[in-house]
């Protein structure tokens, strides 16, 4: 996984609550058996409006988004299906930051795994961070992971809570399972223990 | 000695170790998987030279992907196709137990799990999908994980969690003979929003839910996802051990007996403090009905399609004005005025014989209005092969509803089974969202009753006052 430290880059607007992982990646690509090439998919059916024509409210009908790393949305972002396919076509756009003032749960945690840092705001920073947007284009944020801050071009400073222990696995991008494979003897403890308490959940298929 | 929530206890029981923060690395009992979101997974696990740690605490089945027709000669879409054959292929290899496509006890994960006595109350149960939250209704902590986390739990049994918070969701009275657990679910996430439930487990509690079937309570727990929450629970009492009893995994004997004793251990503890409590009264609920593009977009059938002007916030009115114009409907129309163009009944919500025994009771009879195409997808191959020794199949066929194979079918499209633009569809699904059963799509969410009911009127009807 690459590590996150800090990054300064474009952001990207898109404004709408409840945001769920079937639009971000439609089912069609979820067929593939690679994590790779998903960004063709990424808000398909947001481009276009129902005429045929690019809908050119979403940001990726406009130029001046083009090689934003930072996206900034609303509430709920991520919810509905677990699909990991969702932060794929994320990152494969080039997406290493999230902002907004909450996310579901599942996707919160696979942006973690997967190099991305989801930020959360409160609702006022979100809202003026999204007129800063619109109104200035090439608008670019600060968002350094170890001082858990978002630092705007004005020098306002945004903190954000982490857990400590995300946090350190994605400043140094570390593998979690092999992280969690340096158990293994507390692992083999737990299961012993287990299959006297509760032999019921031993038999295996 | 403090008292502890259900949650709790299962949590606790499960914590191998913690790190400073709190992070846990919980033990999982149970690992399900199916087609969609695990080729990646095995593919890290091989390319790091690992082995499951557990194989025979894995059980997959191929559900998203597969035909609801004739399937002798297999899947026509060649990508669709390799997705199931790799996850066969992966099984083979790393000696995990698969049911094939045309193994009897194929069908929506969800609904083999239980089937199989795979589930059982005290556990911890994982697979990569977000409605595993159905396990729940044995009392089980059972939550949705990603790809890289299918990868985690293959390679260690474990995951690296937080501990959630806490909500207890009581509801109590009785409810409309009518109504029945979809009800519920749909007015709780009504309640609470489909954001309410976030970083929370639930716990459902009351007499309205200690009066619902396994059944029920399996459609209950399976949308508690849709309210944010990942996980929902129902405590374990003789519904849930007659249910499991001689199911083809369950415990047997002496150790069956010895697993009721420590079930029975597990409810929440009188005086256990939950961090949220929502109430609802059962009898207050009417037959939901969603109007918009979110599970907390839903009103009772007796309702109305709402004004977004009359929207408490700017944020909600918004998402309103989207909502209605994807979904075509004018604010004030009454909901029993919505026509429909497709029927589903199916999906992990509403598949399960008991859903098909109510569904089959309505229709009895009855005819699919000419202007609609109704389906019927059972959960598995089991549920179709009890269905059909019921007779469920032949009512269902003679009223005009298509019957078809078991799987995840037109709940997300992924087969061939989708909704052509424009097409407006009543469903016993879990999700309404944009695009969900097909592109430009328009999803309404209902009970197998009230999706009967629609089918056969081309529009929603208060069950309650159908004849």
């Amino acid at each position: 996984m690459q590590p996150f430290t800090t990054l300064t880059g474009l952001v990207a607007p898109l404004d709408r609550v409840n945001v769920d992982t079937d639009q971000i990646i439609p089912k069609q690509f979820l067929k593939t058996i690679e994590r790779t090439g998903l960004r063709e998919g990424l808000f398909l059916d947001w481009r276009k409006k129902q005429d045929g024509t690019p809908d050119p409210e979403l940001f990726l009908n406009q130029t001046r988004y083009n090689g934003a790393t930072i996206l900034l949305t609303r509430d709920n972002f991520g919810c509905g299906s677990s699909r990991e396919h969702a932060p794929w076509a994320l990152l494969d756009q080039g997406f290493r930051c999230l902002i907004a003032p909450s996310f579901a749960d599942i996707f919160y945690n696979n942006c973690f795994l997967n190099g991305i840092l989801p930020v959360v705001l409160n609702a006022e920073e979100v809202q003026a961070l999204f007129q800063a947007v619109r109104a200035s284009e090439g608008y670019q944020l600060t968002v350094d992971l170890a001082e858990q801050t978002v630092t705007t071009p004005q020098k306002t400073i945004y903190r954000f809570d982490v857990d400590p222990f995300r946090k350190n696995c994605l400043l140094k991008g570390l593998d979690s399972i092999g992280l969690s494979l340096q158990h293994e003897p507390t692992i083999a403890a737990y299961e012993n223990k287990r299959k006297t308490e509760a032999p019921w959940l031993f038999p295996d298929l | 000695m403090a008292a502890k929530t259900m949650f709790e206890k299962i949590w606790e029981s499960h914590v191998v170790r913690e790190e400073a923060d709190g992070t846990t690395l919980l033990y999982i009992d149970r690992h399900l998987v199916h087609e969609v979101t695990s080729p990646q997974a095995f593919q890290g696990l091989k390319l790091a030279g690992r082995r499951p740690r557990r194989p025979g605490a894995t059980l997959a089945v191929p559900d998203h992907n597969v035909p609801t027709t004739d399937r002798r000669f297999g899947i026509s879409d060649p990508v669709s196709a390799k997705q199931v054959k790799t996850l066969e292929q992966n099984c083979k290899d790393l000696g995990i137990t698969f049911f094939g496509m045309n193994d009897i006890r194929q069908g929506i994960v969800h609904v083999i799990g239980p089937e199989q006595g795979f589930t059982l109350p005290g556990m911890t149960i994982v697979c990569g999908d977000s409605h595993t939250s159905t396990h729940g209704a044995f009392g089980a902590l059972a939550f949705g994980i990603g790809t890289s986390e299918v990868e985690h739990v293959l390679s260690t049994q474990c995951l690296l969690q937080k501990r959630p918070k806490t909500m207890e969701v009581r509801v109590e009275g009785a409810l409309s003979r009518h109504c029945s657990a979809k009800d519920i679910i749909l007015a709780i996430i009504g309640k609470i929003g489909t954001a309410g439930g976030t970083g929370h487990v639930i716990e459902y509690t009351g007499g309205a839910i200690r009066s619902l079937t396994m059944e029920g309570r399996m459609t209950l727990c399976n949308m508690s996802i849709e309210g944010g929450a990942r996980a929902g629970l129902v405590a374990p009492d003789t519904h849930t051990f007659l249910y499991i009893k001689d199911r083809p995994l369950a415990p047997k004997g002496e150790l069956f007996e010895r697993a009721v004793r420590a079930w029975m251990q597990l409810t929440t503890d009188p005086g256990a403090k939950f961090d949220q409590v929502v109430e609802l009264r059962a009898d207050e609920i009417a037959p939901q009905v969603t109007w918009g593009t979110s599970p907390g977009m839903v009103t009772g059938v007796n309702g109305k399609v709402p004004d977004p002007r009359e929207m408490p916030d700017e944020k909600s009115r918004k998402a309103a004005e989207h909502a209605l114009e994807y979904m075509a409907l004018t604010p004030g129309t009454p909901m029993t005025k919505i026509k429909l163009d497709r029927v589903f009944i199916g999906s992990c919500t509403n598949s399960r014989i008991e859903d098909l025994r109510l569904a089959a009771q309505y229709v009895k009879g009855k005819k699919v209005a000419p202007s609609v195409h109704a389906m019927v997808v059972p959960g598995s191959g089991l549920v179709k092969q009890q269905a059909e020794q019921e007779g469920l199949d032949q009512i269902f066929k003679e009223a005009g509803f298509e019957w078809r194979e078991a799987g995840c079918s037109m709940c997300l499209a992924m087969n061939a089974d989708v909704l052509q633009p424009g097409e407006r569809c009543a469903s016993t699904s879990n999700r309404n969202f944009e695009g969900r059963q097909g592109k430009g799509g328009r999803t309404h969410l209902v009970s197998p009753p009230m999706a009967v009911a629609a089918a056969v009127e081309g529009h929603f009807v208060d069950i309650r006052y159908w004849s």
